[in-house]
Order: structure tokens, then sequence, then C-alpha cells
């Protein structure tokens, strides 16, 4: 096979307390895809920063064809021909596809305008389909994630580094974005694939090397591999795969939405007559790209925006418009940005988890508040949820992602909840966090809750919901019962296609 | 008709040194540094600009170089601003408030042999007219038609982003600081040199803020600064125009600069203005956060 494009050697990386890599060897060589697995906090991202100039190794060297070299910055990660997609795009918003690619390396006058032809060459030669005039803040997720890709190969990219690229793609769009990568492959450029999702690494990839604990536990051609067998290297024990729910017991209708219409912020139409209905024991999936409405219907639903027109009732009775009214009658929210709007970044564990009934006895005592209720409170959750934290004093945002959901879930699901809205509640976690979300959410719909599940994941969906609807421009399509509509067909009506 | 040519050239007189300020503010803002420094800027280079001319003797060649010394002191202040909000990443308001402060007060305390000094010798005004209404020009061009204006505006959108890239955002932002300091200086020169001509404490009057109001109400667009400033020269001119002509107290006339800003904000706010902030405006810099 020649020699490798790229080649890590001994790579060790320690921060206080921590080894995030130790020992790590890779190598990728020209017209391959590898893929790079493993669990939040295995040291994946550490290794990124490496490559791309953000960290500087302990011990360890890198090569690139054959030649060692040293990153101190992402433009000599750049220069050396290594190229990083960043799974969260570091483009400006304002201006054009061409202005942020002309960045940094346009020509002194007219930068943006001169750098078209150049973009059109190269988004040509690779099927990538942009549009240099348009401005960067109307892209989709997946038109931004071309403009990176492009702009890496602006550069001279020989090395390409995917980091959970289809995270924000819908089936489709991924499908399109794995075509650009074999035409890369061909192209003779190395790629180095990182995604949670099996399915789509034993798809694309050539080899995989799984990280555990800031270690190489393996690294094997894919048609070695197989779903459960990752899996299992990445978390160190067997993972089922199996649908995860069983046996619904469906009670009667608990929400009602007729009609819905609501305004976003921008004072647009975001839901447009939105009529659906979600039993007691229920988990209703809605599927959509982020900004199709599931914003503004959650939102509704507890109690943060007026509505438009249309009626919400909530077991028979029409929906208060008030957060702390609607969680006093049993509707948990797990909203989707966990850190700001889910916590108080900056207050302890012990105060986020009784944010929800801190004016009630025992935390309330007339107008004080009752520190030992908070920290009995607290070390009960925490021993419940298996929070992993240094102490019930310590703020939040000091706690990792999976950590900081478990205490949302925690706090909201303390109590029996009636209705639960679960926005994209497993973003971001690793296999062994994400089970033991979807666990307790099952286990809470046996209770008899009801779940509104919004996610982009649609493995998520289809493995716990009983019935998907789609949210297509403030529209909804659906529900379909779950057995009666396949993955390709919610991503076709994702996009705005029929089934 | 000769009304209205006089109270033209009356605004025009009023604006230059409000465009110069605010084009310095729009500079600083534009790579998401907000300085409220103005004023204070004014001051010392109103002050710095008149001491040079005035201490050195009457010549015109030492007027320019009087312009030189208002513009140096602006930056150096600016540069204070600079250090205390890019390098030690304190809060944007409080230290602009505070160079503000600092500035009027350093410079009324060593102004004060300057008091009532006349300059016999004063630069004609129409250079920093024409001046002032080509630099909105040039700083247009600049932003939207040069690789240095593109990487400026990219620090105030999205710093992380242009930083990933090789810009050097610290280094951008200190130049830029400096450069509208400069142009605060450069205005306050304006009215110690050429406006009065002469040194009084609290001259600037106001101006700085108004200037630094008017960055929002044209929505940091350096080509709409040059309406903006005009319009509230011309203010300016009516202001002073009435207070002889109505019984009304004098201190309403003096209060409406102030009245003014407010009401330039409310009318940015009900055209939406705010929307067109740079994203990244009032947010220190520190590499790797997010």
């Amino acid at each position: 096979m020649g020699e490798p494009l790229l080649r890590l050697q001994n790579i060790t990386k320690r921060f206080p307390g921590v080894v995030a890599n130790d020992s790590v060897s890779l190598e990728v060589y020209p017209g391959e895809v590898l893929a790079l697995l493993g669990e939040n906090g295995a040291g994946k991202s550490t290794l990124i920063s490496i490559l791309y100039g953000l960290y500087r190794p302990d011990e360890g060297e890198i090569f690139i064809e054959g030649r060692p070299v040293k990153i101190a910055s992402p433009l000599d990660a750049l220069r050396l021909g290594i190229g990083l997609v960043p799974q969260h795009p570091t483009l400006v918003g304002r201006h054009t596809v061409a202005e942020n690619l002309a960045l940094g390396i346009g020509t002194p006058l007219l930068p943006a305008r001169r750098i078209v032809p150049l973009i059109e060459r190269i988004a040509q030669g690779y099927g990538l389909h942009i549009d240099p005039k348009a401005p960067v803040h109307q892209l989709s997720p997946g038109e931004k994630q071309r403009v990176e890709i492009v702009r890496a190969l602006l550069r001279g990219a020989k090395v390409l580094i995917l980091d959970e690229p289809t995270s924000v793609l819908t089936p489709q769009e991924a499908e399109a974005l794995f075509q650009v990568m074999r035409e890369l492959k061909a192209a003779g450029k190395s790629l180095i694939f990182i995604s949670h999702k099996l399915e789509e690494v034993l798809a694309i990839a050539d080899r995989c090397t799984v990280l555990r604990r800031g270690r190489v536990v393996s690294s094997l051609p894919t048609p070695e591999a197989s779903k459960t067998k990752l899996a299992q290297m990445m978390v160190g024990r067997s993972v089922s795969f199996e649908r995860k729910r069983a046996n619904p017991q469906m009670g009667e209708v608990l929400l009602r939405v007729e009609d819905l219409q609501v305004r976003s912020g921008r004072n647009l139409p975001a839901l447009r007559g939105v009529s659906f209905e979600l039993c007691a024991g229920e988990i209703l999936g809605i599927a959509g790209v982020a900004g199709n409405g599931q914003s503004e219907l959650v939102e509704v639903l507890a109690g943060l925006r007026k509505m438009e027109g249309g009626m919400v009732r909530l077991a028979g009775q029409p929906l208060v418009a008030n957060p702390a009214r609607l969680f006093a009658q049993g509707v948990a929210h797990i909203p989707e940005d966990r850190i700001h709007m889910g916590t108080v970044p900056s207050m302890s564990v012990a105060e986020n988890l009784a944010l929800r009934t801190f004016h009630q006895a025992p935390f309330a005592r007339g107008f004080l508040s009752n520190p030992a209720a908070y920290a009995a409170n607290a070390e009960a959750r925490v021993k419940e949820y298996a929070v992993a934290t240094p102490s019930i004093h310590t703020p939040s945002r000091l706690l990792s992602g999976g950590n900081i959901q478990k205490v949302i879930l925690a706090r909201e699901l303390a109590g029996q909840p009636r209705l639960i809205l679960a926005v994209h509640p497993t973003y971001g976690l690793d296999i062994g966090a994400t089970e033991q979300v979807h666990r307790v959410l099952l286990e809470k719909t046996y209770q008899g809750a009801g779940v509104l599940l919004v996610s982009e994941d649609l493995e998520e969906l289809l493995s716990l919901s009983d019935r998907i609807a789609v949210l297509y421009q403030g529209r909804l399509r659906g529900p379909y019962p779950v057995g009666q509509i396949s993955r390709e067909q919610v991503g076709l009506l994702m996009t705005g296609g029929e089934a | 008709m000769e009304e209205i040519l006089n109270a033209l050239a009356r605004a025009l007189s009023f604006g230059t040194p409000l465009l110069i300020a605010c084009l310095g503010a729009i500079l600083n803002e534009r790579v998401g540094v907000v300085n409220l420094g103005v004023e204070g800027m004014m001051a010392l280079g109103a002050l710095a600009g008149f001491a040079l001319a005035f201490g050195s003797g009457v010549g015109d060649g030492n007027l320019w170089l009087a312009v030189l010394a208002a513009m140096l002191a602006g930056a150096l202040a600016a540069l204070v601003h600079g250090f205390v909000t890019i390098t030690l990443r304190a809060n944007q308001f409080v230290s602009g408030l505070a160079l503000t402060m600092l500035g009027l007060g350093a410079a009324g305390l060593l102004g004060k042999r300057f008091e009532g000094q006349p300059l016999f010798n004063q630069p004609p005004e129409w250079p920093f007219t024409l001046g002032a209404i080509g630099l909105a020009l040039l700083l247009a061009f600049v932003f939207y038609a040069t690789k240095i204006g593109l990487s400026l505006r990219s620090v105030g959108e999205n710093p992380a982003a242009a930083d990933l890239l090789g810009i050097n955002v610290l280094g951008v932002r200190y130049a830029a600081v400096a450069v509208g300091g400069a142009l605060a200086g450069l205005a306050g020169a304006y009215l110690s040199l050429v406006y009065r001509p002469s040194w009084t404490d609290g001259m600037t009057a106001g101006l700085g803020w108004i200037a630094v109001a008017l960055v929002i109400f044209v929505g940091w667009s350096p080509l709409r600064a040059i309406f903006g400033a005009v319009f509230f020269g011309l203010l300016y001119y009516l202001q002073f125009r009435l207070q002889g002509q109505s019984g009304v107290p004098s201190e309403v006339f003096a209060s409406l600069p102030y009245l003014l800003v407010i009401l330039v904000l409310a009318l940015s706010g009900l055209r939406g203005q705010q929307g067109n902030a740079p994203e990244a405006l009032g947010k220190p810099y520190r590499r790797g956060e997010r």
C-alpha cells in the first residue's frame, strides 16, 4: 500500500488528572477512509485537536508523507495539508460563501469576487454543489458542511478530518456526503471519519480504529468489523441493538393539539396548523431538520411561547401558558439546549436539582430556604441517576454533557410526570449515557406518561417511538405507526418530499 | 434660500467631528470592540492638539503637527482600553466608561493653563470636512472590497473562525482600536483647533456620546454615517439657532444632545437596527472557548 500519508506514533497528551491520549498510534494511506470510533471522553477530540494544531502532544511524533512535522497552529495544519471539517461549522454567518472562503487567502483587492472561479472549479470537480454568492446563515447544515469541505480543499488539504459530519444531516444528505467522500477518495485524499453511527462507519470506512479511555483498543479493516463488535470495543461490554420498544400500553388521549399556529422569534409563521393526539403511555416521535418548527412546538407545550391560533388540550383542559403551573400539572421538559435552558451553569448540582420545586416545602421554609433539604434531595437523585459529579455542590457547568442531562432528567422526572417533552435527549451523549436516557423514558411510559420525543437522530426515533410524525416548514406530516414507515420515507418527508 | 444654505454649511461643520468620531467607533465595533470612551478620547485629543498648537508658537506647519499629536493622544488612550479589554478581557462597557471619565478629568486638569487662551492661527475647515467624507468612502471600500476589510469584518463576526484560518485576531483588534482612537482624537482636534478655536473644559459637550449612538443609528455602515452625521449636525445647528429666539430656558437646549442620543437609540430600535450589530460585538476573545 506504500507510505501512509499521515502517521501518528505514540501520541500522548495529559491533562490535569487525566491521560486523554495514551500512546496513540495510527496511520492513514492515500485514497483511504479511516473511521475513528470511541465514546465521549475516549480521546477523539483531543486527538483531532492535536492534528489540527490546537493542542501540542506531550509525547509522540506526527509524520506526513514520512517527514516528521510539528503542528503548532491550525494555520500550520492547513499548510501541511490537514483540513478539518468541524462538527459545528466555523463560518461567518452574515458573510457569503465566497467571503468565507476568501478569508485569509483571498487577493488583496476584491477577494470574494476573485475567488469564485476557483470555488467553482473545486466544487464541480468533486460534485459539491454550493452557491458562492449565498449568505451562509441561509444555508442548511449540509450546505455549510460542503462549504467547509471546499475550504479545506481550496487550501490544498490532502488529509481531511470529518468530525461527526452526519450528526446534523438527513439520510439523503448523508448519502450525498458519502458520494463526495468517495470522489475525494478516488482523487487520492485521505479521510478520517469520526462518527457515533456504526451503520455509516460500516458503509463508508475502509478501516476502523477504536479508542477507549485514550488508548487504541483495536484497528481493523471494515470487512472484519460488525456493529456489535465495534460497539463492544467502544463501550467495553456488549450492547444490544434490538428495537427497544416492547408492548406499549396506550391509555386515553393525553394531549390534543388542533390546528396550532405559532410565530417564531423572528415573527415568521413557525407552525402553520399542526394537529395531533398523544396518548398516555405512548411515545410520539417528531422528526425534522432543525428549524422547521420543532422548537416552537415544544415551547408552546412547555408554556414558553404564545400561540397564534388553534387549541391545545392537556387531559381535556385548555393548556395554561405558564411553565411553573404546567410542571405542577405534570409536564416535564427536557430542553434542546441542555446547558443554558436546562440548567443554570454556575449553580450547584443540588440547586439545579431543586429549580422546579425550590419554592415549596421542604426546600422552602417560609421565605427561607432549607439547605438540608437541597442536600438530601440531591444525594438521592445523584445516586438514583448515577450522576458522576465530584460533589453535589459542584457547579453544573463543570459536568460533562451526559451528566448534565442526567441532572435534568432527575429533576424533571421526579414525581410522576404525565407528559414528557424530550428534545434531542441524547444529542452528543455516548452509547452508555444514551442507553440510560432511553431506559428512563421507556420506564416512564410504562408508568403511564406520554412522551413527545423530538430528535434529529432517526435511529433513535425509530427504535423508541410508537408513531412518528415529521415537521417540515411548520406543517406536520403523519403521525405514522412506526411499523408502516421506513427510514428512507421519513428522510424524504424531512426534506419536503412525498413518502 | 440663503438661510437654507447657511444651515447646511453649519450642519456640515457640526457634522464633521461627529462623522470622524463615528467612523472611528464603527471601525472599533466592526472588529467586535465597543469603546464607550469616545468622549474621553475626544477631550484628550482636543487638549493635546490645542496644547501643541498653542505652546509651540504660532505657525501653520505646527497646526498640522498639532493634529497629529491629537491623533496620537487618542490612539494612546484607546490602547489602554485595548489592553484592558483585549488582553485582560475585561468588560468593554466598564472600561469604556472609565476611559471617558478619565479622559474628561485628565483633560480638564491638564488644560487649566490653556483655559481662555485664544488661538490666532487656525487651520481651514474644508480639509477636515472633505477628509471626513473621503475617510467614510475609504472605510467602506476597505470593508467591502479588500482582503484587509474581510479580515476586519470576520474578526468582529466570528473571531474563532478567523483565528482558525490564521488571522491574528488580537492584532487586528488592537490595530482597529488604535486607529479608532486616533480618529476620536482627530475629532477632538477639530473642535479645539478649527471649530472654537480655543480650549475650555468640557468642550466636547456630549458629541462623543452622540457619535457612539450614531454608530447604531447608521447600522455600522460608513456610508450611511455621512448622512447620519449631517442630520445630527443640522439638529445641533437648530438647537443653537432656536436658543436665542424663544423663551425656552437655555438649560433645555443644553440637554438636547442627550435627548438626541435617546431619540437615536429609540429610532434604531424601531428600525430593528440592533440586528445589524456584529455578532461578536462586546465579547472578548479567548482561543478555544466556545
